[in-house]
């Protein structure tokens, strides 16, 4: 999308509404509708990677230093991540405004 | 010159439907539609037409089908009537927010319960704001005509838009009529191919029906009714041009006898060539009645409808569907068009003729009566379920 869904106008909408964009669902910031955000203890840390693969978002990516960090600009907040972390290393915290 | 012949109106929607060359059918069989598909689906067997036969499990896929088949830019195909539109009904809001010129024909009937197969137009109305094209028509002819109409029409560029025919269901699908048949070169002059705006193609992927967020829901709408309102032009401009090729001119809004008449029957489908028999038998009596014919249902002909009508003292409309707890849909439509003006007439609502309940030409005469009375005792807009025992 070249500019947000709240700046269209009706007049500027596709036919039916189509994407003519493939792939531009990666700009949608669906980061904004957490409550929770995980935060990561990194002397906890085993490196194992289970947040990134059960993470339904695909918010997490690895860093230089082999850390696994959660993108907040799509991570919804939903705490599988936590859930599945096998050291307890990952809290999810109230996201302040 | 155009071949005229005996013909069951639903043979020659299916006649129609091959000779618009349409790419994909999908429909599943239900009466009093059947004939149609039974007949697409022979033609189509017997290798007479170039077109996929979908034998689909159900309405709901039947109009999913061609959703899909028309989104990659195929011509598409379906009929169906009452329980199995309202199967459908969820794909039909589907097909037209994603502006996919597909063509049905209803051959309308009741809605259950209690079960009943015969014709009225309770069907129609389920649906009546599901933003396609829809037209009421009244013979066999109209019926044939509509299908080249149709595409012509919902394929255009300024219009992308779905359309439904009804027709009644028995009173013309399953009655053989006098069709006088289009040739093909003509017809294929009239109806080029089809060449869609967007299309689901691998060379050039886009995204159709995608989620809307409440920030867009609005503006997405608007466009889609500003669409709809806007094709009125364009529906004029298809129905003239194949008036110059036929001789038959179709209107929004047709009337008889209705210029200088005091009292205006309002029908809409095929009860209106029974209303306009009453009109000659009350006319040769001396009485100021005329007939208004309501063809165009969305985008309703508000201007045409108010032009057939203000002059008019008063307006007896009959609705062939019942919106339960309220009154009949035409009725509200008729009064809402209405309500600017400061001069109107009154407008007395009958409710007959439902579930193929036969309305003679005597009924509409009763009908009349009744209404100028009610009105002259100043009961303005009265409504009422017609021939009911007591």
């Amino acid at each position: 999308m070249t500019k947000p869904e709240s700046e269209w106008t009706w007049k500027e909408l596709p036919v039916g509404n189509v994407i003519l964009e493939p792939g531009n669902a990666s700009q949608y910031r669906t980061g904004d509708w957490k409550s929770f955000k995980p935060i990561l203890n990194k002397e906890l840390c085993i490196h194992c990677g289970l947040c990134y693969i059960f993470c339904p978002d695909m918010a997490y990516n690895l860093d230089a230093e082999g850390y696994f960090i959660s993108d907040l600009y799509y991570c919804k907040g939903c705490g599988i991540c936590s859930k599945e972390c096998p050291t307890r290393a990952i809290t999810m915290v109230v996201e302040e405004e | 010159m155009a071949k005229r012949v005996g013909m069951e109106v639903s043979i020659a929607a299916a006649e129609a439907v091959k000779q618009a060359n349409v790419d994909v059918i999908s429909a599943y069989p239900i009466t009093p539609q059947t004939h149609i598909v039974e007949h697409l689906s022979e033609i189509v067997a017997n290798g007479e037409m170039d077109a996929e036969f979908f034998c689909v499990e159900s309405e709901h896929s039947a109009m999913s089908v061609c959703i899909g088949s028309e989104a990659t830019g195929a011509r598409s195909f379906t009929c169906t009537s009452a329980q199995g539109l309202a199967l459908m009904a969820e794909m039909t809001y589907i097909a037209s927010g994603l502006r996919l010129p597909i063509l049905m024909i209803v051959a309308n009937r009741t809605l259950s319960a209690p079960l009943s197969i015969w014709n009225d137009h309770s069907d129609a109305m389920m649906i009546r704001d599901c933003g396609w094209v829809q037209y009421f028509v009244e013979n066999g002819q109209e019926v044939y005509d509509h299908v080249f109409i149709s595409y012509r029409l919902g394929e255009d560029r300024n219009v992308l838009f779905p359309v439904i025919i009804n027709m009644d269901g028995f009173i013309l699908s399953h009655v053989i009529e006098p069709i006088e048949l289009i040739e093909q070169e003509k017809i294929d002059q009239f109806l080029p191919p089809y060449q869609p705006l967007h299309q689901l193609h691998p060379d050039k992927p886009i995204t159709m029906g995608a989620f809307a967020l409440p920030a867009i829901f609005a503006e997405t709408k608007k466009a889609q009714e500003v669409a709809l309102l806007g094709s009125m032009p364009k529906i004029l401009e298809v129905w003239k041009a194949f008036g110059d090729m036929t001789g038959r001119y179709y209107q929004p809004v047709e009337t008889y006898k209705a210029e200088d008449a005091e009292t205006l029957l309002v029908t809409m489908g095929s009860i209106g060539e029974t209303a306009s028999v009453a009109i000659d038998k009350m006319r040769e009596e001396g009485r100021s009645v005329g007939l208004v014919k309501i063809r165009l249902w969305r985008p309703f002909p508000f201007e045409a409808l108010k032009q057939a009508t203000l002059h008019a003292k008063n307006l007896v409309v009959i609705d062939r569907a019942l919106s339960v707890g309220a009154c009949g849909p035409v009725a509200s439509e008729v009064k809402a068009a209405l309500y600017g003006n400061d001069q109107r007439p009154s407008v007395y609502n009958f409710v007959a003729g439902i579930s193929g309940r036969d309305v003679t030409p005597f009924d509409f005469i009763k009908m009349v009566d009744k209404a100028e009375i009610e009105i002259e005792e100043g009961r303005k807009d009265g409504y009422e379920i017609y021939g009911v025992r007591e």
